[in-house]
């Protein structure tokens, strides 16, 4: 693995994304319907719905290479099937390739250790872990931050409901059908922004590859993740702003504000990204603005 | 000291956990010094400095959201492959403040680490130039790193007048976290961690941080 190319920059980014007919990110306390902003009526999508799509991706796009293993992985990854049976064994990991508990007692063995993990895992690498191993729990704070992503206007999520043309259980076979529910979005634009602090990158070996990485991901991920339930769901715009410093060269909410993005004008309801219109600030000094899709 | 900084911070969501409600996070009403001192780390800190917050002004109303989050249950580790999230899940639901915005003061001492080179004042520049211009060593955050926070530093005591209080009268808050202490061995290990409270009262929408030395009297 070895020493990569790290970050000389700082990065904020707006990631720009839509879904159509589908729900984005259900909310468990509103029985899955759409998450709402209750205040606003606009809709959102949790940061860690979206960093679950970037590991889902890496884990598709960079299968079974070293350095890019996913570590919190969903299980209905068919190939997992196949790693879980390794996992039934954990002695026979532990001998082979870590050091054992008691000698991660040390501070230094413990850092050894989480850069043992930040090499192995890019989401560990990436977004950072709570590590237990040994007697004080090391942390790994990553360089990629995200927040809430909320959609630009309001949303108005419809029940459907559908049937089944079978049953589950016995006792019900009179019934012949059953009804179940779902909940949609007619259409949505949400927006997200995020950060990458090239000094945390730095603790991480987060380089210059992973940081590409995680661009392809954001404009991919949604390619990846089609079911029933999302509808058609797509990236639409990645604006990246690049520093020219390790620390930055303006102040991240003035970057943000720079990109705007608005119902077209005689447009009463959107129902496609044509509707909006995105308006670009000039940058101030020392910040590139990378335009991606 | 004459260093003293006044910070403004804001964003859409806070987290400032109460660390009794912590299982489905509960959020406190106000900031903890200790999250306060976190945003100020994380734009400068050296290990020859240590920041003391002195006041939080609270100028917005104090209101709450529940969030529902699908969240793993288990810590990452040497020991363990991967984590399968669909069989590890746990539904948390997180009751966090909603549009948040601080006037943080605060000011640092030099702490025994500090070395012949640590001028107060070149800390202090360096704070200043950072903030003004937005930099920042990673980008803080409101008690979660999903909830950043904005910040714009105050260089006037006029600015602060701009900001108009909703809060009037005298509120208590209760106990709440003052920050925690950190002993640590030879090798940089910690070994034990102190929390400290302290009984916070907001007076028209200021809460005075009193010093750690008071609080453990």
């Amino acid at each position: 693995m070895g020493e990569k190319m790290g970050l000389s920059k700082r990065y904020e980014f707006v990631l720009l994304f839509d879904v159509e007919n589908g729900n984005p990110n259900g909310d468990p306390d509103a029985g899955n319907m759409p998450r709402l902003d209750a205040e606003t009526g606009c809709g959102l999508v949790t940061d860690v719905s979206i960093k679950r799509k970037v590991r889902n991706y890496v884990e598709l796009a960079k299968q079974g290479e070293p350095s890019y293993d996913i570590y919190v992985k969903e299980a209905a990854v068919l190939n997992n099937l196949n790693k879980e049976a390794f996992a039934n064994y954990p002695d026979i990991e532990l001998k082979e390739k870590k050091p054992d508990k008691m000698e991660a007692k040390h501070k230094k063995d413990q850092l050894m250790l989480s850069r043992w993990m930040c090499d192995k895992y890019y989401d560990i690498r990436a977004f950072g872990a709570v590590m237990t191993t040994g007697v004080n729990c090391g942390q790994v704070r990553g360089p990629v931050q995200f927040s809430f992503a909320k959609s630009i206007d309001p949303i108005s999520p419809q029940e459907i409901t559908i049937t089944r043309m079978a049953v589950t259980n016995e006792r019900d076979a009179e019934k012949e059908r059953t009804m179940g529910r779902k909940s949609i979005v007619p259409y949505g634009l949400y927006r997200m922004e995020g950060f990458v602090s090239a000094p945390l990158a730095n603790q991480t070996n987060f380089g210059e590859e992973d940081l590409e990485l995680l661009w392809s991901a954001l404009l991919n991920m949604f390619d990846h993740d089609r079911s029933a339930a999302r509808g058609k769901m797509a990236t639409q715009k990645l604006i990246i702003f690049e520093h020219s410093t390790v620390l930055g060269n303006a102040p991240a909410h003035k970057l943000f504000n720079l990109v705007k993005v608005t119902r077209k004008s005689g447009v009463d309801i959107a129902r496609s990204f044509d509707d909006y219109e995105m308006l670009i600030g000039e940058a101030p000094q020392g910040v590139t603005i990378i335009e991606r899709l | 000291m004459g260093y003293g900084i006044k910070l403004r911070v804001w964003g859409e969501y806070a987290c400032f956990t109460r660390p009794e409600m912590k299982v489905e996070r509960v959020s406190y009403d106000v900031m903890t010094p200790s999250a306060a001192r976190g945003i100020f780390e994380a734009i400068h800190w050296k290990p020859a400095i240590r920041w003391v917050i002195d006041r939080i002004h609270v100028l917005n109303p104090i209101r709450f959201e529940n969030i529902r989050r699908n969240e793993v249950e288990s810590k990452a580790s040497g020991r363990k492959k991967v984590i399968y999230a669909a069989e590890e899940r746990q539904q948390r639901a997180s009751l966090v403040l909603k549009n948040v915005q601080y006037i943080i003061e605060a000011h640092f001492e030099l702490t025994e680490q500090s070395g012949e080179e640590d001028t107060a004042e070149k800390h202090y520049n360096i704070f200043l130039r950072r903030a003004r211009q937005g930099q920042c060593f990673h980008r803080p955050y409101f008690g979660n790193r999903e909830f950043p926070v904005n910040f714009d530093l105050l260089e006037e005591d006029a600015e602060m007048m701009k900001y108009s209080n909703v809060h009037t009268g005298e509120i208590d808050l209760g106990y709440i976290l003052l920050d925690q202490t950190y002993h640590v061995n030879d090798d940089g290990e910690t070994v034990e961690v102190i929390p400290h409270f302290f009984r916070a009262r907001m007076i028209n929408g200021v809460i005075e941080v009193p010093k750690l030395q008071e609080v453990n009297r």
